[in-house]
């Protein structure tokens, strides 16, 4: 895996000029207005704004959940605004796995079968995903919790299964949403721990916040208010 | 996503609110239930028609007078005693029938509108009634016009409740017969009680009774059955001759328009066209319940929908989620499918197992008797149906977009 990261070129994500409106007319919202960024292979990303300054969109549009209204977007070096509803999904099955603030995992559904529904959908054999989902499990350390049930599981324990979901397809782009919003400061520092621990294996990670105190542990924080990029700098630490 | 998935999360699907979808197999076991019930009552009804026909005989042909027809188009006796003796290839017997409804008597009891039918002695082969105990009338007691009486079984217990009728005297309209025969006991015909009646030597009916005009009707048994539309074309066109119809009455009636047979002074029926006609018509009934029932199929349908659809909205943030980790417009829309058909499957099976029970009783006294095919063909409709009321909601699931889906509570 490492030796695929490596080789890949520079920008994993190669965003210029995007724009994103939503709504017509007296309506209509100007959401981003042209935002251009590049993020490289193994980077550790914070993306930074107030509520309503567009990051949930730039998110949206990061995982391939939205297309946007104008602009590029290449990830892994594919055009995802020529791409049709089925090519979206399989490049969210393959290339993004994303951690949201609210968890998001399946109810009625063990930690386990949460972690291998990303490889369903990919096509997986069954034994090779039951594999691959008990070794996500154990990298989040909850392969002893892989029977249970999300409402089973303490706050902190469900978005560990959500990162073990993630991780699991061995997806180009972590792309996590307020991962730490829900939770308490204790599980928020395990969550946080087990982040900074990806990104020390070479992964590269999208988070999304308004908390400083997640947003120092990123290499590299973009500010963006109103709809566009205000600042954009490796973290103090790290340029020290 | 392989099959097996797309099944496995169906099957949490539905035992996610298992009362929901009890509810909702239940309208479809009704509706699946009532269809392969309804469809076994119709056949059942159809069978029973079928049996009384059949103990009609079908090897006999009933020939009878259109209307009051007098003078040489009248069929009287003299005519049956000529098509007996015609000699008819596919003919074994003719024979006459002079009928009447008359209070019988004996010094028990007495028993008001019995059939009284006036025959040869050839009347126990020819029809379906056969003598059990003692012995038809002969030849020669119709020839000297004998008061003797073969009686049904039931008159004969209603007439001489303790002991045998047998060689007892019984009164017709104060006319006194001995009993020499009673009848097997036979299936009812529907109109009248074929073991509630008297056969007596037509000679002396007709002189006591109903006078030496025309017959009620001729009975006439063919050799085999495949024989009877031969026999009865035999019949036709000796009966032409012997009543004089003209030839050209006679070749319209042959080429089969209605018209020109109800200027006949005759018709010929046999069991067979009765059959035909009773099978048409127990078609029609059994078409008719089915459609009553698929009614409440396409009920229960509904009723599949409108779950589908709340389990859709109650699961928009799930459908969110699976979309956002990768699943397709199909996989989505597979999942919901295979929901709504596993929920009709399942009515659909407990259907037919409620119907193969039920149609063990009896139902306003008949018997069901279950066709075979209801039953793939119920389960293959309501599964259908689950697919075809599924659609709409699955589609509505798969059609949602991610971020919108991932929004919702």
């Amino acid at each position: 895996m490492t030796i695929a990261e490596a080789s890949r070129p520079d920008g994993v994500l190669e965003l210029s000029d995007i724009h994103q409106l939503y709504g017509t007319g007296d309506a209509q919202v100007h959401a981003l207005r042209g935002i251009n960024l590049s993020v490289k292979a193994g980077e550790y990303l914070a993306i930074m704004g107030p509520s309503g300054s567009g990051k949930s969109t730039l998110m949206n549009l990061l995982g391939c959940l939205d297309v946007a209204s104008s602009g590029t977007y290449m990830l892994a070096g594919n055009d995802v605004n020529d791409m049709d509803e089925n090519e979206l999904a399989r490049v969210r099955n393959r290339e993004i796995g994303f951690i949201f603030q609210s968890f998001n995992l399946v109810p009625r559904m063990t930690a386990l079968q949460n972690t291998e529904l990303p490889l369903a959908y990919g096509g997986v054999k069954y034994a090779e995903r039951k594999r691959r989902a008990l070794e996500a499990l154990e990298l989040v350390n909850l392969s002893h919790r892989a029977d249970h049930r999300p409402q089973q599981l303490s706050g902190g324990q469900q978005q560990r299964v959500a990162i073990a979901r993630a991780l699991v397809t061995n997806p180009t782009l972590i792309l996590a949403d307020e991962p730490t919003g829900n939770l308490d400061s204790e599980s928020t520092h395990e969550i946080l721990a087990i982040l900074d621990q990806l990104a020390a294996e070479g992964r590269t990670i999208v988070i999304i916040t308004h908390e400083d105190n997640v947003a120092e542990r990123a290499h590299r924080v973009v500010s963006i208010s109103d709809g566009l990029i205000t600042s954009d700098h490796l973290n103090r630490e790290l340029a020290r | 996503m392989k099959v097996g998935d797309i099944l496995l999360s169906a099957i949490r699907g539905v035992t996610a609110n298992k009362l929901r979808s009890i509810l909702t197999m239940l309208g479809v076991l009704i509706g699946v239930g009532a269809v392969i019930l309804l469809m076994a009552v119709g056949n059942g009804s159809a069978q029973t028609v079928n049996n009384l026909i059949t103990s009609l005989g079908t090897n006999t042909l009933t020939i009878r007078a259109n209307g009051q027809v007098s003078g040489s188009s009248a069929i009287t006796l003299a005519v049956s005693d000529k098509l007996d003796k015609a000699g008819l290839g596919d003919v074994k017997s003719v024979v006459p029938e002079s009928t009447t409804s008359l209070t019988v008597s004996s010094t028990n009891a007495s028993e008001s509108s019995v059939s009284i039918i006036g025959s040869s002695a050839d009347y126990f082969k020819v029809s379906t009634a056969t003598v059990a105990s003692g012995a038809g009338f002969t030849s020669a007691d119709v020839t000297s016009a004998a008061k003797v009486a073969v009686i049904g079984s039931t008159l004969a217990t209603e007439l001489y409740p303790t002991g045998s009728a047998l060689g007892q005297s019984i009164s017709v309209d104060g006319t006194p017969f001995t009993v020499v025969g009673i009848l097997a006991t036979q299936s009812s015909t529907g109109f009248t009680d074929p073991n509630s009646v008297v056969v007596a030597p037509i000679t002396r009916v007709q002189r006591s009774f109903t006078g030496f005009g025309a017959l009620s009707s001729l009975l006439a048994s063919a050799k085999t059955t495949a024989g009877v539309p031969a026999a009865q074309g035999e019949l036709g066109v000796e009966l032409n001759q012997l009543l004089g119809v003209s030839p050209t009455t006679a070749a319209s009636a042959a080429s089969g328009s209605t018209t020109a047979t109800s200027s006949l002074p005759y018709t010929i029926t046999n069991a067979s066209t009765l059959l035909s006609t009773a099978q048409a018509s127990a078609t029609s009934f059994t078409v008719l319940l089915a459609a009553v029932a698929a009614i409440s199929l396409l009920v229960g349908g509904i009723g599949v929908t409108n779950v589908m659809l709340v389990t859709v909205t109650e699961r928009t943030r799930e459908i969110g989620i699976r979309k956002a980790l990768g699943a397709t417009r199909g996989a989505i829309l597979g999942q919901f499918l295979a929901e709504a058909a596993i929920l009709t499957l399942l009515g659909g099976i407990l259907g037919v197992i409620v119907a193969v029970f039920l149609s063990q009783f009896q139902i306003n006294g008949t018997m069901p008797v279950l066709i075979g095919y209801s039953i793939p063909l119920a389960l293959g409709v309501s599964v259908a149906i689950g697919v075809f009321f599924g659609v709409y909601p699955a589609g509505r699931a798969a059609a949602m977009r991610p971020i919108q889906a991932l929004r919702s509570i």
